[in-house]
C-alpha cells in the first residue's frame, strides 16, 4: 500500500463537482502528513472535460475509467471500475463525497474492498497510520469520534462545505486509463433517467447560502419572498417539515430530521420556530439568522443574529438591502 | 416474491441524546426505542407489494442486535410481516455496519430472497450502510433512498425513484435487489390490536454465531475495521445577538455584520 | 391514514419518568400503548380543539379507532374483536383521553359500557348479531341507566318494559345518555316488576331504528363537548324478547357489574386529562419567562408540577391494578370506585393547577388547558359521583 490518498471526482452532466475540490483540499492536509500525493479518478462515459479540471488538481494522477457503461450510473458499473483503479494506484486513503452519489458508491466499494467506512465526515485526520474522523450521529444531535482499526484501506465520505476549494496546482497532472472490467450485462441497476426538481437553484445540501420558511409563510404563494431574498444572494430555499406538511414547499427542500441535512455557511430562517427535528438538520450551518414574531421561539437560542418581527415586514427590506449591498 | 425487511431498533427521534461522563457513549437509561423511523417505510413497503400481488408473497423482518430489539420484531409483525428473525450473540457486540451486514448476508443468502427493503439509514449512527454493503455481499443490485417503486408487469424488474441533489434519478432495477427507503415512499400504517394479538402468538427465530457460521474474529469489534473512540456535544454556538430597532436599520445592521463580523457574504 | 402527516408527533412522550416504565407491561401491552399514542398524537390532538369549539361529534376518529381495532377490545375474536381485555384498554383510553377527552369518553362508553354487557349477558344469536358490527364500529354503542329523578339512586328508575308475546313494550324516558345522538345500539336498564325495587329491573339490548324509540334533547355542556348527551324517548317501542341481557330482573346485578368497569374507563379518562395538564404545564414552565428567569425555576411551580406528577402516578396505579383484578375476574368493586374516584379528585386538582400555571393565558379558549379545565369537571360526577364512590367504598369497609 501506498501513503496516496485517491479522490473519486463525482461528475454530473459531464461537469466537474465542487465537492471535489472541496476532497482534494481535504486530501492535501492529510497527504501533507503521510507523505504522499493526491490522485483523483474520474469514471463516466463522457469526462474529457472533467479530466483535464482534474488534472489541474491532482499532485499525483488522474486515473481516468472511460466506457459508453458509464455513460449512465450504476452502483455496480462504479464500484467495478473504482476497484480496477484500486488495484491500479494502491492508496492507503480513499475520499468520496457525502452526495447521493459518493454515499452509494462508496459503501459499495469499502465492502467489496474490506476496508473501513465512515461516512458523512465533517473533520478528517490522520495519526499513526489510522484515519480519525468525526461524523455527526443521533440525527446531528451529537457527534462520534471514529477511527480505524486495522491495516486495510480507508475511505470516508466528507460532508460538502467543510474545507474550502482547493487551489489549482498550476500543473497538469499525468493521466492513468485504466479499463473497465464489467460490461453492461452484468449490472442489474442502471440510472435511466434525471429528473431535475430544483431548476436552477442548487439543492439546499449544497448550499452555501439557504434561506428557509416555516409554516408562518401561511401559503405556498408566499413562499416566493423567500425566493426572490434567495435570488439575490444566490441562495437555495429550504422548508421546516410544517412547511411541507402543509404544502407549501416540496420535500425535496425539506430541512431536518425526515428531510435533508444541510451545512452552508449563512443559514436564513425566516418564521421557522426551531423545533428539535429541524435543528437537528441545520445547526452545524456556519452562522444562522433567525427571524421570528415570537421572542421565545426557540430558534434563537441556536442563532447568531436574531430579528424578533415580522418576516412579511423584514425579508423584502432584506431583499431590497442585500441588492443594494451586491450592486455597490 | 419473498422479501426480506431489515428493521432497526433506536432511540425516539424526540430523545435527548446525553453523553456519559466518560464520553464513551450515551445515557441509554431513560430512553425509549422505537422502530427507526426509515424502516417503517420498508415495512410498509413490502406489505402494500404483498397485498397486491396476493401470490403467497412472504414478508419477514430481520434485525440484529441485543435483547431490546425484539421488540421491534414485535411491531413489524403486528404491522403484518409473516415472519421475523432475530440475529443476536455476545460475540456481534460493537461491530460497525459493514460488519453486521456481512452478518447479515449470511442469514438472508439461504433463504433466496427477491427484495431485501431498508431504511435509507438508521438515525442512531446515521452510517447509511447497511443496504448497500448487504447488496454488495449478496452481489445484487442496489437502489438507495427510495421515494418511489414502480413495477414491470412480471413483477421481475422494477423502476426505483431516489432523491439525488437537486433532483431524482430514475434507476431500471433488476431482481433479485436491495432498496432502502426514504420518506416519500408510502404512509406507513399503524399495528392494529388484532395485529397485536396475533403477532404475540408468532415465533421469533433466533440465530447466532454458530447459525450464521463465521468466526468470532470476523464479528463484532474485533472483526471491524472501524472503532468509536468517543463522542461529543455539538459546539456551543455564542450567545444570540437580538438585533433592535427599526426594521430597516436593523436589517442594515445585519448586512454589515455579516459581511464585516461573520465574513459570510 | 398517515403516521406522518402531522408534525409534533410523540412530544411530550419522551417521559423517560413515566411509571408504566416500571410497570410490568408485556411486550403486546407496550405495542398497544404505542399504537394509541402514535394514533392519539397524529390523529386525535390535531382535531380535539376544533371539535370542542364546533361541538363536533369525531365520527371520523371512530371509524379509524375501529379500523385499529379499538372498538373491540372487550370482544372475544370469534365475534371478530381483539379480546385485549381491561388492561390493554386503559392502556388505550389513557392515551387517547390525553389528546381528546370526547373521543375518549366514546370509545370508552362503546368497550366498557355497551359491548361488555352483551358479550357477558346477552344469548349466542344477540352476540352474533351485534358484536362482530360493534367491533368493526359500524355499530356504535351506548348505556341507559340513568333517568331525570333516579340519577345517584338508580334502582328506582322508572321506565317500563312489559312482556307481550315475544316482545317487550317499552315506555318512559332516560337522561344524561353518552353518544346517545350518534349511537346505533342501546344497553338499557327498564323496569319489568314494578313490586321490587333493585330486582324488579332488567337490560336490553335496543337498536336506534325501533319504531317508538326516539332520541331527544342533546344537552348544552360545560366540557366534553365533542361528545353528545341526551335523552331517550321510548313510547310504546317493541324490543324482541331474545334482546334481553341475562334473564328478568338481573338488569340492575348487570348494570352495576358493567359499571364497574365503566368506573375504571372513566378513572382512566381523568388520568389521560392529567397527564396532558402536566405536559402543558411542563412545557409552559420551560417557555414562559417572568422576573427575568423561566417560571419554572420558581419553587411555587416546581412544586405544583411535582404534586401533580405524583397524583397521577398513584393514581394510573390504582387503574392498572384494578383493571387487572378484573381481566383476572376477582373482586374489584372497591378498587374501581377507589380508582375512579382519586383519579377525578386528582386530575380536577391537576387541570385547576395546569390553568393556574398558565395564568391569563390559561383561561383563554386559545389554551388547550382551559378545555382540560372543562373537560375534567364530569370525572368527578358521571358514573357515579365522588359522593356514591365513598359510600361504595365505606361500605366495603363498613358492613359486618
Amino acid at each position: 500500500m501506498t501513503n496516496d490518498i485517491l479522490v473519486f471526482a463525482e461528475v454530473r452532466e459531464g461537469s466537474f463537482k465542487r465537492i471535489n475540490a472541496e476532497l482534494v483540499s481535504a486530501a492535501s492536509v492529510l497527504v501533507d502528513k503521510l507523505g504522499g500525493v493526491v490522485h483523483i479518478a474520474v469514471l463516466g462515459g463522457a469526462v474529457d472535460g472533467a479530466v483535464e479540471e482534474a488534472r489541474s488538481y491532482a499532485t499525483g494522477k488522474v486515473y481516468v475509467v472511460k466506457s459508453d457503461v458509464l455513460d449512465s450510473y450504476s452502483t455496480q458499473g462504479f464500484a467495478s471500475g473504482l476497484e480496477a483503479v484500486l488495484k491500479e494506484c494502491d492508496p492507503a486513503i480513499v475520499l468520496f463525497g457525502a452526495t447521493a452519489m459518493g454515499k452509494d458508491l462508496s459503501t459499495r466499494v469499502a465492502a467489496r474492498a474490506r476496508g473501513s467506512l465512515m461516512t458523512d465526515c465533517t473533520e478528517l485526520d490522520v495519526e499513526d497510520g489510522a484515519l480519525k474522523a468525526k461524523r455527526p450521529v443521533y440525527s446531528g444531535k451529537a457527534y462520534a469520534d471514529v477511527i480505524t482499526t486495522k491495516a486495510t484501506i480507508k475511505m470516508a465520505s466528507l460532508r460538502p462545505n467543510i474545507y474550502p476549494a482547493a487551489q489549482k496546482t498550476g500543473n497538469l497532472a499525468d493521466v492513468a486509463e485504466v479499463s473497465l472490467p464489467i460490461t453492461l450485462d452484468q449490472i442489474g441497476a442502471m440510472v435511466k433517467e434525471i429528473v431535475v426538481t430544483s431548476a436552477g437553484r442548487k439543492d439546499v445540501t449544497e448550499a452555501e447560502i439557504i434561506v428557509a420558511g416555516g409554516r408562518s409563510l401561511k401559503s405556498e404563494d408566499n413562499f416566493k419572498i423567500l425566493e426572490e431574498l434567495a435570488d439575490v444572494l444566490g441562495a437555495s430555499v429550504g422548508a421546516s417539515r410544517a412547511a411541507v406538511d402543509a404544502g407549501y414547499a416540496p420535500h425535496s427542500r425539506q430541512v431536518g430530521q425526515t428531510g435533508k441535512v444541510v451545512n452552508p455557511k449563512l443559514y436564513i430562517a425566516c418564521g421557522i420556530s426551531g423545533a428539535i427535528q429541524h435543528l437537528v438538520g441545520m445547526r452545524t450551518s456556519k452562522v444562522i439568522v433567525a427571524i421570528n414574531k415570537d421572542p421565545n421561539a426557540p430558534i434563537f437560542q441556536h442563532a447568531n443574529y436574531g430579528i424578533v418581527g415580522d418576516l412579511f415586514e423584514i425579508v423584502p427590506i432584506m431583499t431590497q438591502q442585500f441588492k443594494e449591498l451586491l450592486a455597490s | 416474491m419473498k422479501i426480506g425487511v431489515l428493521v432497526k431498533n433506536v432511540p425516539d427521534t424526540e430523545t435527548k441524546i446525553r453523553l456519559t461522563a466518560d464520553k464513551q457513549g450515551i445515557e441509554t437509561q431513560g430512553v425509549k426505542y422505537v422502530m427507526n423511523t426509515y424502516d417503517e417505510f420498508a415495512v410498509e413497503e413490502a406489505l402494500k407489494i404483498r397485498e397486491r400481488l396476493q401470490d403467497g408473497t412472504t414478508v419477514t423482518a430481520i434485525t440484529l442486535g441485543p435483547e431490546r430489539v425484539v421488540e421491534t420484531l414485535r411491531t413489524a409483525l403486528a404491522m403484518g410481516a409473516d415472519e421475523a428473525i432475530h440475529v443476536d450473540d455476545p460475540a456481534f457486540e460493537g461491530g460497525d455496519s459493514l460488519t453486521n451486514a456481512r452478518i447479515i448476508a449470511r442469514v438472508v443468502e439461504p433463504m433466496g430472497l427477491d427484495l431485501i427493503l431498508g431504511g435509507k439509514q438508521g438515525i442512531d449512527y446515521d452510517a447509511a450502510q447497511t443496504c448497500s454493503a448487504l447488496a454488495e455481499a449478496l452481489g445484487t443490485a442496489q437502489a438507495l433512498i427510495a421515494v418511489e417503486l414502480k413495477w414491470s408487469e412480471d413483477n421481475q424488474s422494477l423502476e426505483v425513484r431516489r432523491r439525488i441533489e437537486g433532483g431524482d434519478e430514475i434507476v431500471h432495477v433488476k431482481l433479485p435487489a436491495v432498496i432502502s427507503c426514504e420518506k416519500g415512499l408510502n404512509e406507513p400504517r399503524y399495528a392494529s390490536l388484532p395485529g397485536i394479538m396475533k403477532a404475540k402468538k408468532k415465533e421469533i427465530k433466533k440465530v447466532d454465531l454458530t447459525g450464521v457460521g463465521l468466526d468470532s474474529a470476523e464479528v463484532g469489534a474485533s472483526g471491524s475495521a472501524t472503532r468509536v473512540v468517543g463522542y461529543s456535544p455539538l459546539s456551543e454556538r455564542p450567545e444570540c445577538r437580538i438585533l433592535e430597532g427599526e426594521p430597516v436599520e436593523i436589517v442594515k445592521e445585519l448586512v454589515r455584520a455579516l459581511r464585516e463580523d461573520a465574513k459570510v457574504l | 391514514m398517515n403516521k406522518f402527516a402531522m408534525s409534533g408527533r410523540r412530544i411530550a412522550h419522551i417521559r423517560g419518568e413515566k411509571m408504566s416504565a416500571y410497570f410490568d407491561l408485556s411486550e403486546e401491552e407496550r405495542l398497544i400503548q404505542q399504537t394509541a399514542r402514535d394514533f392519539a398524537d397524529s390523529e386525535v390532538a390535531p382535531m380535539a380543539a376544533e371539535n370542542d369549539a364546533n361541538g363536533q361529534f369525531p365520527r371520523g376518529l371512530v371509524e379509524k379507532l375501529a379500523k385499529l381495532g379499538f372498538m373491540g377490545m372487550l370482544i372475544p375474536e370469534q365475534y371478530g374483536g381483539s379480546n385485549a381485555g381491561n388492561f390493554a384498554l386503559v392502556l388505550a383510553l389513557e392515551e387517547i383521553n390525553r389528546a381528546c377527552a370526547s373521543t375518549g369518553v366514546t370509545m370508552s362508553v362503546h368497550n366498557s359500557l355497551a359491548s361488555s354487557p352483551i358479550v357477558g349477558f346477552a344469548n349466542e344469536e344477540t352476540k352474533k348479531k351485534y358484536l362482530p358490527k360493534m367491533a368493526k364500529g359500524e355499530l356504535l354503542g351506548a348505556y341507559a341507566l340513568s333517568e331525570a329523578s333516579a340519577g345517584s339512586d338508580a334502582a328506582s328508575l322508572q321506565a317500563r318494559a312489559v312482556k307481550d308475546g315475544n316482545e317487550y313494550v317499552l315506555n318512559g324516558t332516560k337522561s344524561w345518555i353518552t353518544s346517545g345522538a350518534e349511537a346505533d345500539l342501546f344497553v338499557v336498564m327498564l323496569r319489568t316488576d314494578p313490586s321490587e325495587r333493585a330486582k324488579g329491573i332488567s337490560a336490553f339490548a335496543v337498536e336506534r331504528d325501533t319504531n317508538g324509540f326516539s332520541v331527544g334533547k342533546k344537552e348544552n355542556k360545560l366540557g366534553l363537548r365533542a361528545s353528545s348527551t341526551v335523552q331517550l324517548i321510548f313510547e310504546d317501542a317493541r324490543v324482541p324478547a331474545e334482546n334481553m341481557l341475562g334473564s328478568e330482573g338481573e338488569g340492575f346485578k348487570i348494570a352495576m357489574w358493567t359499571l364497574d368497569g365503566g368506573r375504571i374507563g372513566i378513572g382512566t379518562q381523568a388520568v389521560g386529562i392529567a397527564q396532558a395538564c402536566l405536559d402543558a404545564s411542563v412545557s409552559y414552565a420551560k417557555e414562559r419567562e417572568q422576573f427575568g428567569k423561566l417560571i419554572g425555576e420558581f419553587q411555587a411551580i416546581q412544586w405544583k408540577i411535582a404534586d401533580m406528577a405524583m397524583n397521577i402516578e398513584a393514581a394510573r396505579l390504582m387503574i392498572y391494578r384494578a383493571a387487572r383484578l378484573r381481566d383476572r375476574k376477582e373482586p374489584h368493586t372497591k378498587e374501581a370506585a377507589m380508582a375512579k374516584l382519586f383519579a377525578s379528585e386528582m386530575a380536577n386538582r391537576a387541570a385547576r393547577e395546569a390553568v393556574q400555571i398558565y395564568g391569563g393565558a390559561g383561561y383563554l379558549k386559545d389554551s388547550s388547558v382551559e378545555r382540560y379545565f372543562r373537560d375534567v369537571r364530569i370525572t368527578e360526577i358521571y358514573e357515579g359521583t365522588s359522593e356514591i364512590h365513598r359510600i361504595v367504598i365505606s361500605r366495603f369497609l363498613l358492613k359486618n
